[in-house]
């Protein structure tokens, strides 16, 4: 028997990763990376929330938020080839205008 | 004493936090994916704990597999580097480590302390496919239905955006230099 409260902690613990990450990385794709990241700790705590209540809704859910995750992942991956192609850079800080 | 469930809660767990934070430390993207794909097979291995079978399937073909498959192939296509410092991401350094830590031990002391959260059990809820495909067909049905839509609109935006654009003039496009 672990307490339900441990999983909370790891799923914490994997969203404060995702968002220093999200803080302190530069290149675009590792700050996607990181977005993933904070998704997957969210889905833990989803599936330890639905083994706690005893409902399987939660689990579905977690089915929801990867289709969610992969839809963003394929316009996100194409938004930084496109980003790539104009500026031929992928460090954000060398993007920080909307206009070339 | 401690059961076997710990046991293999605290291997998973210390796989996912060690790869969570190798992700932070990581310069090289192509490491920081390889650090993240191992971040989701141990989050497969804590669901299957739980008892969520499909949601562990799901985790490794999905997203150990499908998504984390495309950002390498992003990262190769892109040839991206190991990334450069700038006096921004010090600063950002500066406040994200100490902020990441204060977040996660904040929750870790609200989660422990004031939950009043039980036990569970080893395969508390099983999450058969078959059940969740009961779940998904009857009650899930529209958010089911809708997600497929959003897949759709998805993939049309990825191919219009990673397109190459249309020439004004019909002037060959500019060769991205590698």
């Amino acid at each position: 028997m672990v307490p339900i409260s441990y999983y909370l902690v790891l799923s914490g613990l994997l969203f404060a990763c995702g968002v220093c990450g999200f803080l302190i990385k530069r290149n675009i794709i590792t700050i996607f990376m990181s977005i993933e990241l904070m998704l997957n700790g969210v889905n833990l705590s989803f599936v330890a929330f639905a083994a706690h209540w005893h409902q399987l809704a939660g689990q579905v859910f977690v089915f929801f938020v990867m289709v969610v995750a992969a839809a963003e992942a394929a316009v996100g991956l194409a938004i930084i080839i496109a980003v790539y192609r104009t500026r031929e850079t992928l460090n954000v800080d060398q993007v920080n205008l909307l206009k070339l | 004493m401690v059961s076997i469930h710990l046991i293999l809660f605290l291997a998973f767990g210390a796989v996912a936090a060690a790869g969570a934070i190798n992700l932070l430390v990581q310069r090289h993207p192509i490491n920081a994916a390889l650090s993240l794909i191992a971040v989701m097979a141990a989050l497969a291995g804590e669901y299957m704990l739980l008892g969520a079978e499909f949601v562990a399937a799901v985790q490794v073909i999905v997203y150990a597999g499908a998504i984390m498959v495309l950002f390498v192939f992003v990262i190769m296509l892109l040839n991206a580097g190991v990334e450069e410092q700038t006096k921004g991401s010090r600063v950002a350094i500066l406040f994200g480590i100490p902020g990441m830590l204060l977040g996660s031990l904040l929750i870790a002391w609200v989660v422990l302390k004031h939950s009043g959260t039980g036990d569970v059990a080893v395969g508390a809820l099983p999450g058969a496919p078959n059940v969740i495909g009961q779940l998904l067909f009857h009650e899930f049905l529209l958010p089911f239905e809708v997600t497929s839509i959003l897949i759709l609109i998805a993939i049309m935006g990825a191919v219009v955006l990673a397109s190459k654009p249309p020439v004004p003039g019909g002037t060959p496009a500019k060769k991205v230099q590698d």
